[in-house]
């Protein structure tokens, strides 16, 4: 199970949270967006072995949003971050898990 | 060895205390400090068990958890566990254990036949046997022959507990590394130290040694780690699983040691969640067998378990021992057993060179050496006889010359040492192959761990391992690699040449390493075969992957206390002791416990449902709606947010109307519908499907916090602050007029789709005049203090009226006849709006909405959707072909299809379909591919292999102009019946949790304080210190309280807190609040009735709740004065620590408040 630092509740078990997918997916304007771009809005996602920003939400704690930079071979959990702060710049580090 | 042999002195037995125990049936003694796999060795037991598949004898081969031989099934009955190594069971007074998978005796086994058919039973040979006809036919009898014990029938009569406990260094393993890792990361006071031991006693390898300083050594450790408050020792404790982020596993048996403790207050185990700041693994090494001819027999064991046995046990196992080895630590077993005066008749060796000094001292002890030798064969009925021994050839490649044969009845062997590395695996760490030994050694961590001692490959004495994988120049038919699954080194190579290349395969097909041992003894050995067999090498091979769990878990231990009733959370009704009085049905629902339907006397359910519908139809009915979900929205912003959520038009929405709305996903599908109240111009309630509140609420927030930022809108979930119950039938207005209140219910004041706020019978009441029987109906909302008494009011007030109390099957029913919508029922995963006829509407509404933009994708346009729509049954006795008559005894069940005008294929299905008492027929609904354009064709509805005619229509069956709605009150010519004088305030109370009263553990409800919300728009910068100048004071940060007078303030969320005041000083304080903060973006909500507040206190608190929660309870982390939002059981809690003593308040939803009863009892049962 992993611990994940929630920015105000601090470190906490997985089973507080539920991962929301892929952060930082924009929404586009619907009264400008093709079906091609709404459909990439709405389903095409990334899938690395590496590192992925994601969002998760503390439903168990104090039910805020906010992003979260994971390893996803290792686990590791390189950055939390608000909904309201930029997404860092990380070096993609290799698995170490195979 | 010969029964009744006296113990050698100085060993951890103590011969003062002996023990009775039955095996087989058969009364045998041993002494505390046994194992039950010691105690049968010192009894002459030699055959244990059979093996799994050709039933060869097995005994005991090793002295712990590698044992693959001496399994056993301990005690009978509900207690009795199948599988038991021997080894791993301290042996008690009155132990009954049985040998396994033989009949009629492990000794005399009829199927030891199936050994004579090795040849044609080779690995896979179920898969390439049993083809025809099928495998299921066979299985019955390969189940009965192959297989080990068996599983208890009865259910189990122990509990177990889990619990979550927090270290900054976990060691794993009591051996010598793991008690000096513990003292020096001791040393610093605040480091909360865990050590973990599987034994009875810690000492590991130490409590096998010969050596009295090494005794001494271990003695005063452990005194010394006693002395340590920051060190916690837990023996029978087996690290079971490393998980992410530093999370073990592990599981202590805490009575099952003892053996059947029925009745016990103690659990049989308890299963640990770790959370670990630094782990440091010293799981000490594993012995090898070696492989070869015959490898097999009772009385060849492991020669570390031959010494263990003699040092630590004072068992003298032979008479006349011979060592194998490819190895040096066989040489100082054999050297140690000379000195205890065991005659070893050789020890042979496959190295040719052997260092001097090993070879001077075992001549001088009288032991043969034969260096470059290997064992060719073994002989022996029920135990070793003759070992025969043959000369390796100069390159290892063959055997040469004569054969020897030497007569022994013990064979010791070692093939080498292989450091327990399953949890530095499962922790994601690197393994790496190191030559010198043989093995697999720790490499780059994953994550922070350290491993130490013979885990590490740190072995005290060099090895000088030779590796020979299997005994060349000989037959691989008998020799064994896996012991227990008879996977023998033919099997492997047989695989080979089948073209398996993986080594997970490999383990797969020939079951290698998949026996209750999972490839303790067998794993490495294996791949060295197939490594041979591919001509690789054992990197390139590579090992198969570790998971948990490193030993067998029982499955009680996985439940906990989540069984029966506590399985998962339930909910109960503000009126549940009303509903139980009558007899209810109850039936999960969405979480909530909830009447399905009131059975009177011998009344089946259909009857009871018909007399329901009718009761509601014809005069008035009751329902308890409670779990409606009720969410408040507010703010500047709430109206335009709204008008986003819902496709329906909410800017028109006039406070004190309500409006039925629909919410899409962004895919543009249906995931809740309710009815939107406007109760002023920036503060709404939304109705949302029963049990879906905290689904629509998460919702609701992860557009406010993630998409529309700036939408100055505060979300409050006041589901369970509001008792609501369902007044329905046309006498519903002449009932509620004999409540005093202060609402208008006149049909011109208060029309259909309105809402009004008020009181009724002194209490706060909300109404709301909304319909989903179709008949006049008002859902009543009162603080849920007062649901209880409310409920009981209205069926006294409606007594007269012949008022039925109905369910959600009658419900159900209601709304079916009327074709209203049921999300979730009528709708798939699939359903947009225009599928249920709202695209004329939607096309009226400007502006976006969530998920509107999907609709006008392909797939939306598509105009063979499967759309909403009411199904006549039509009568089949008639000609059908052009036949109108309806069907009113023809039946149809939820999930027919509707065929395709092809006949062949679905053109959708039924989605709610019963009989309908008020018509006298089935009535239906379903979504059916382009229904809309298809309404009054006939279409074939396929049930039970038979295709029923049936005709699409208009989903309302009952009342399509929704006449009963407007029925004007009915001058019922019956007198006002007498109410209990004055309001509902004499409160009938709320289902009490019954208190704990336990040593070292009090629970008690807490209800000396009213409770209020307060939130504020954090997402504005300027709000919140805005705030904190209205109110004159500073606002606690996440985890802090701040006291004020008699008020205490509680960090509940960014820009939330909850405010404790005395009881009965709620309402004010709510209104000195609204009116300190009227000019800022807050909302203060009064929440006392939707919660419960319980009081924990004693010595054992903070077990108890780390029992259900993985939060850190030590003091230095939670201190006195903070307080934390958390999962606990399986719910969010607020948990607060007030005071410095052992006491805890804890938060929780009303409506859990039985099930946290529930679930503390449970949990405490061992106080």
């Amino acid at each position: 199970m992993m611990r994940i630092e929630c920015p105000w509740c601090g470190s906490r078990t997985e089973d507080e949270f539920t991962c929301g997918g892929q952060s930082h997916i924009a929404r586009p304007d619907p009264a400008r967006a093709s079906d091609g771009e709404w459909a990439a809005y709405l389903y095409q996602r990334d899938n690395p072995k590496g590192l992925h920003y994601e969002r998760w939400h503390h439903g168990f704690g104090c039910g805020q949003w906010f992003n979260v930079a994971r390893h996803t071979v290792s686990h590791a959990i390189l950055a939390v971050y608000t909904m309201s702060e930029p997404k860092p710049e990380l070096p993609d580090v290799p698995g170490d898990k195979a | 060895m010969k029964p009744g042999q006296q113990r050698l002195p100085h060993t951890q037995v103590d011969t003062r205390e002996r023990l009775a125990f039955q095996f087989d049936g058969k009364t045998c003694h041993g002494y505390h400090g046994d194992t039950l796999a010691s105690a049968l060795l010192a009894n002459g037991v030699t055959i244990i068990g059979r093996s799994f598949k050709l039933h060869r004898p097995r005994g005991v081969f090793a002295a712990g958890k590698e044992e693959t031989g001496a399994l056993v099934q301990l005690e009978e009955g509900a207690f009795t566990e199948p599988n038991v190594r021997a080894t791993l069971v301290p042996l008690y007074q009155g132990l009954n254990a049985r040998g396994q998978n033989a009949w009629p005796s492990v000794r005399f086994d009829i199927y030891a036949v199936l050994g004579l058919f090795k040849k044609v039973l080779p690995a896979s040979f179920y898969y390439k046997t049993f083809m025809w006809p099928n495998w299921q036919m066979w299985e019955p009898l390969v189940r009965r022959v192959a297989g080990l014990g068996s599983a208890p029938s009865a259910p189990d009569p122990d509990t177990y507990l889990q619990q979550t406990v927090h270290a900054e260094v976990v060691v794993v393993g009591g051996g010598r590394s793991g008690l000096q890792a513990a003292l020096a990361a001791a040393a610093d006071p605040d480091c909360r130290v865990l050590l973990l031991d599987e034994q009875e006693v810690p000492g590991g390898a130490l409590l096998a040694s010969p050596e009295p300083a090494e005794r001494t050594w271990l003695t005063r450790t452990l005194a010394q780690i006693a002395r340590y408050p920051n060190i916690t020792l837990m023996p029978r404790t087996t690290a079971n699983g490393y998980h992410d982020h530093n999370m073990l596993t592990a599981l202590q048996r805490v009575t099952s040691h003892l053996g059947p403790q029925a009745g016990s207050s103690q659990p049989r185990e308890v299963f640990w969640r770790i959370v670990a700041g630094r782990v440091v693994l010293a799981t000490g090494a594993l012995e090898r067998p070696l492989v070869f001819p015959h490898n097999d027999r009772p009385g060849i064991m492991l020669a570390g378990a031959v010494r263990e046995y003699t040092h630590r046990y004072g068992l003298v196992l032979g008479e006349r021992m011979v060592f194998f080895t490819n190895n040096d630590s066989a040489w100082h077993g054999a050297l140690e057993m000379a000195a205890c005066g065991v005659p070893v008749a050789a020890v042979v060796d496959i190295r040719r060179e052997v260092a001097p000094a090993l070879l001077q001292r075992a001549a001088e002890a009288g032991i043969r050496c034969l260096a470059g030798y290997t064992v060719v064969h073994t002989r022996g009925r029920r135990g070793m006889r003759q070992v025969l021994v043959q000369q390796l050839s100069a390159d290892g490649n063959d055997v040469q010359g004569p054969r020897e044969t030497l007569a022994c009845d013990l064979l010791a062997m070692s093939g080498g040492w292989t450091p327990t590395v399953h949890l530095f695996s499962q922790s994601g760490g690197k393994l790496d192959w190191r030559e010198s030994d043989s093995c697999f050694v720790p490499g780059d961590p994953a994550q922070a761990v350290t491993v130490v001692g013979r885990a590490n490959g740190d072995f005290s004495q060099p090895l000088n391992t030779r590796a020979q994988w299997l005994t060349p120049g000989l037959s691989p038919e008998y020799q064994w690699v896996d012991f227990q699954y008879d996977v023998t080194a033919s099997d492997i190579q047989l695989a080979a040449r089948e073209n398996y290349v993986s080594v997970e395969h490999v383990k797969r097909y020939t079951t290698n390493g998949m026996s209750i041992d999972q490839g303790k003894t067998s794993n490495v050995n294996g791949l060295g075969i197939l490594a041979q067999a591919t001509q690789r090498s054992i990197p390139e091979v590579g090992t198969t992957r570790f998971r948990p769990p490193y030993h067998p878990t029982t499955l009680g231990a996985y439940a906990g206390v989540e069984l029966g009733a506590l399985y998962k959370p339930f909910q109960q009704l503000p009126a549940h002791a009303c509903h139980v009085a009558l007899g209810a049905h109850l039936a999960d629902m969405g979480g909530w416990q909830r009447p399905e339907y009131y059975p009177r006397a011998a009344e089946c359910e259909a009857d009871t449902i018909a007399r329901e519908v009718r009761g509601v139809r014809e005069a008035v009915g009751l329902l308890d709606y409670s779990p409606l979900g009720k969410l408040e929205v507010r703010g500047p912003d709430a109206r335009e947010f709204l008008n986003r959520l819902y496709i329906n038009n909410i800017i028109t929405l006039r406070v004190g109307a309500a409006r039925y709305g629909l919410m899409l996903n962004e895919k543009g599908i249906v995931v809740d519908d309710g009815v939107v109240v406007c109760l002023a111009e920036d503060h709404f309630l939304l109705h949302t499907t029963s049990g879906g509140a905290s689904v629509v609420h998460a919702t609701l927030e992860e557009w406010l916090q993630c998409e529309w930022m700036a939408l100055r809108v505060l979300v409050t979930n006041v589901t369970t602050q509001w008792a609501t119950l369902m007044l329905s039938g046309p006498h519903a207005r002449a009932v509620l007029g004999q409540l005093p209140g202060d609402i208008d219910l006149s049909r011109e004041a208060f029309a259909h789709m309105q809402f009004r706020a008020g009181t009724l019978c002194g209490v706060p009441a909300r109404i709301l005049r909304a319909s989903f029987t179709g008949e006049l109906s008002f859902e009543l909302s009162v603080p849920a203090g007062y649901g209880r008494s409310l409920w009981e009011a209205l069926m006294t007030a409606g007594a007269s009226f012949g008022i039925t109390p109905f369910g959600i099957e009658s419900l159900m029913v209601l709304r079916t006849e009327k074709g209203y919508l049921h999300v979730g029922s009528d709708t798939d995963g699939n359903t947009m709006p225009q599928d249920l006829g709202w695209a004329g509407a939607m096309a009226k509404k400007t502006g976006d909405f969530i998920g509107r933009r999907s609709l006008a994708l392909d797939v939306g346009l598509d105009p063979d959707r499967l759309q909403f729509t009411g199904i006549e049954l039509l009568d089949t006795t008639l000609d059908t072909t052009l036949d109108t008559t309806l069907d009113t005894t023809a039946t149809i069940v939820n999930g027919a299809h509707v065929l395709a005008e092809d006949g062949r294929g679905s053109a959708g299905y039924v989605t709610s379909a019963c009989f309908s008492p008020t018509l006298g027929r089935t009535v239906a609904l379903g979504i059916v591919a382009a229904a809309q354009r298809r309404q009054g064709e006939t279409v074939a509805v396929y049930y039970e292999g038979k295709a029923q005619p049936a005709r699409l229509v208009a989903p309302c069956s009952y009342d399509p102009g929704g006449e009963r709605l407007q029925l004007a009150p009915e001058v019922s010519g019956l007198a006002p019946v007498a109410l209990p004088p004055g309001n509902l305030a004499a409160q009938l109370p709320m289902a009490t949790i019954p208190g704990v009263d336990k040593v070292g553990f009090r629970l008690s409800e807490y209800t000396e304080c009213d409770l209020i919300r307060l939130q504020v728009f954090h997402r504005d910068p300027e709000q919140v210190p805005a705030l904190v100048a209205a109110l004159g004071m500073e606002l606690p940060g996440p985890g802090e309280v701040h006291w004020r007078g008699d008020q205490r303030w509680l960090w509940s969320a960014p820009g939330e807190w909850m405010l404790t005041v005395p009881t009965g000083l709620g309402k004010s304080m709510l209104y000195a609040l609204r009116e300190a903060t009227a000019e800022l973006c807050t909302v203060a909500t009064l929440i006392t009735d939707g919660r419960v507040i319980l009081a924990l206190e004693g010595a054992r608190v903070r077990d108890i709740l780390a029992r259900g929660t993985t939060v850190d309870l030590h003091p230095q982390q939670f201190c006195p004065g903070s307080c934390t939002v958390t999962r606990f059981a399986g719910i969010p809690v607020m948990l607060f620590k007030p005071t410095e003593a052992d006491d805890f308040l804890l938060f929780a939803c009303r409506s859990l408040a039985i099930y946290l009863g529930e679930w503390f009892q449970a949990a405490s049962r061992d106080c």
